[in-house]
């Protein structure tokens, strides 16, 4: 087993990259993401990591530097955040669609204007209709574990597509905690360098990404969406071994209290932590609280939400980031409400959207969601007349 | 057991790896510890805020320490009612100052423990710079028994380069010994 030392989310990430033993690594620092790609060029400069790091003057370069090296067979990583995923936007369309499977690590922050370096889901929501299988981590653990599960899914013959593993800036990027590091030797027992995709070789010829007319693209964007339906039972399957392997069960959600709750929250990231935190206590005091940590994101894992939704009587989802104009406001609320009304689950579902730019997410702030979500028991969707409500911002 | 701390310097000092040398010490011993800083654009001079949770179980909550058990002081112009904002009835404050704890009570009233300790002096005179973090680590150690000695020493040495460990050890030392506590 490996040992538990104390560090930062992003020095988690990097471990966990080191121990999946990458062949290519292309990355351009960003805040709050850079510290993830100093550690990796450190392994690389002394020895510790057998890696190419690319030095490259973009986040497009850095996706691109990636996609090449993965299409000719090696294992590859990069991490960015906010700007940057939104540079590497163009390519993450071309790296799922030409089904390379790359591992990213996504510190998450806002996105500008204006300038803010500090945490959101904006810049992870907006890659969120680019074909990768998208998680995200609680906390540093859960980042660095993420990280070696998302090679072992990634390459599996039935998936063969890119993995982002997302993980809160600053909140988990540069907090220090008990990380039980995974070696290099486990690493490679879990998820084993395989080449299981096409790749370019000289000596056996292939075009990758050509140009496909109307009779062909069609193809190839019903394979992606096949693509990723079938990772749910990979992801399953490599959730379970990874609990065989290492001792730590991850789930596509986790679900707390949700059995016999009245209201259900619905977080993601760090969130999560402070709302169990928050639950725990509420639960104390009697009030009939659950919370569901939505851990995978891309694809979706409505079975696992509608199951701990059941027996409900008002769900309500928190968001990090605001699609502004849409039908929806909160992206992740929209994925809940779809799962709901595609089961006929007639119950209120609304949506608080907090902690934007960094923006302190309080027990009090969920203390006061779930107040009045209560009010709203008993009631039909449509009587609610407002769907969303902002948290914890100046008025 | 969860124990809240929080601290408060100037860009510069050394509040945030004050803070990480907690968590290190404590994760060392086996105990979950978090430690974040308040992430502000850094700039020398600057307020920081940086916190802690130390606990011997898994500690989910990440929001910013309120209502700490302990607020330290890095900066001695900063050391007032100001920081102290949410202190626990009986937390402990921990302050660098020339003054003695019985003259800060009596700035920051009766409810509270206090423990100070000339941290500038101290640094100045290892260091020649006033970079006091690691002396008020050892002031906490000193007036909270929150982690021992030897831990504190561990996580300076695994920190930071040999000559910078052992420059650290002298002021941790001295600290611990001139450490008052009220």
């Amino acid at each position: 087993m490996g040992k538990v030392i104390p560090i930062s989310g992003n020095y988690a990430v990097a471990y966990a990259a080191k121990a999946a033993d990458v062949d290519v690594i292309a990355a351009y620092p960003i805040t709050p993401q850079t510290a993830v790609v100093e550690k990796l060029s450190e392994f690389v400069a002394n020895g510790e990591l057998d890696a190419e790091f690319i030095h490259v003057e973009s986040e497009h370069s850095a996706l691109s530097a990636v996609v090449g090296a993965s299409a000719v067979g090696a294992r590859v990583f990069t991490a960015t955040s906010a700007q940057g995923l939104l540079l590497m936007y163009e390519i993450m369309h071309i790296a799922s669609t030409l089904r390379l499977p790359i591992v990213m690590g996504i510190a998450a922050r806002a996105i500008s204007a204006p300038i803010n370096i500090w945490c959101d889901h904006s810049d992870f929501m907006a890659a969120s209709d680019t074909g990768w299988i998208m998680f995200m981590a609680m906390n540093a653990q859960e980042a660095h574990d993420l990280v070696i599960a998302g090679f072992r899914i990634a390459e599996d013959p039935k998936v063969h597509l890119p993995v982002a593993v997302g993980y809160d800036g600053f909140l988990v990027s540069h907090t220090i905690e008990p990380v039980n590091i995974i070696e290099r030797d486990e690493a490679l027992k879990y998820a084993p360098k395989r080449v299981t995709w096409y790749t370019l070789n000289p000596d056996k010829p292939i075009t990758l990404g050509p140009l496909a007319s109307p009779d062909w693209y069609f193809e190839f964007r019903v394979q992606l969406q096949d693509a990723i339906e079938g990772a749910r039972e990979v992801i399953s399957n490599a959730f379970a071994e990874f609990a065989q392997h290492f001792g730590r069960k991850y789930g596509e959600v986790d679900a707390y209290y949700t059995d016999d709750a009245d209201v259900v929250l619905v977080t993601m990231g760090s969130a999560s932590g402070t709302a169990l935190a928050y639950v725990e206590e509420a639960r104390k005091e009697g009030v009939k609280v659950g919370l569901i940590n939505v851990r995978l994101f891309r694809p979706f894992p409505e079975e696992f939400i509608a199951k701990h939704i059941e027996n409900a009587k008002v769900v309500a989802v928190v968001d990090r980031a605001v699609n502004a104009g849409s039908s929806f406001v909160g992206p992740l609320y929209s994925d809940i409400a779809v799962t709901m009304f595609k089961r006929g689950f007639d119950i209120p579902v609304v949506n608080y959207i907090t902690g934007l730019g960094g923006r302190a997410v309080l027990k009090d702030h969920i203390d006061h969601m779930v107040k009045h979500a209560l009010s709203l028991v008993g009631k039909k969707m449509r009587d609610i007349k407002t769907h969303y409500a902002f948290v914890g911002v100046r008025e | 057991m969860l124990v809240e701390i929080r601290w408060h310097g100037r860009g510069g000092q050394g509040a945030v790896t004050a803070a990480e040398l907690v968590a290190y010490a404590s994760i060392i011993k086996g105990y979950y510890a978090l430690a974040f800083p308040e992430f502000g654009a850094e700039r020398r001079g600057a307020p920081v805020t940086a916190y802690n949770r130390l606990s011997d179980k898994v500690i989910y909550d990440r929001s910013p320490v309120l209502s700490p058990d302990i607020v330290v002081i890095l900066d001695p112009t900063m050391v007032g009612r100001d920081v102290i904002h949410g202190l626990k009835k009986h937390g402990l404050v921990v302050a660098n100052t020339a003054k003695k704890p019985r003259e800060l009570a009596e700035i920051l009233g009766p409810d509270y423990r206090v423990a100070t300790v000339d941290a500038t002096k101290i640094a100045m005179e290892v260091f020649r710079l006033p970079i006091v973090n690691t002396a008020m680590v050892s002031a906490l150690v000193a007036a909270s028994g929150i982690i021992d000695l030897d831990s504190l020493l561990q996580a300076v040495s695994a920190r930071f380069s040999a000559r910078l460990a052992s420059l650290n050890e002298q002021v941790i030392r001295k600290a611990y010994e001139l450490t008052e506590v009220m």
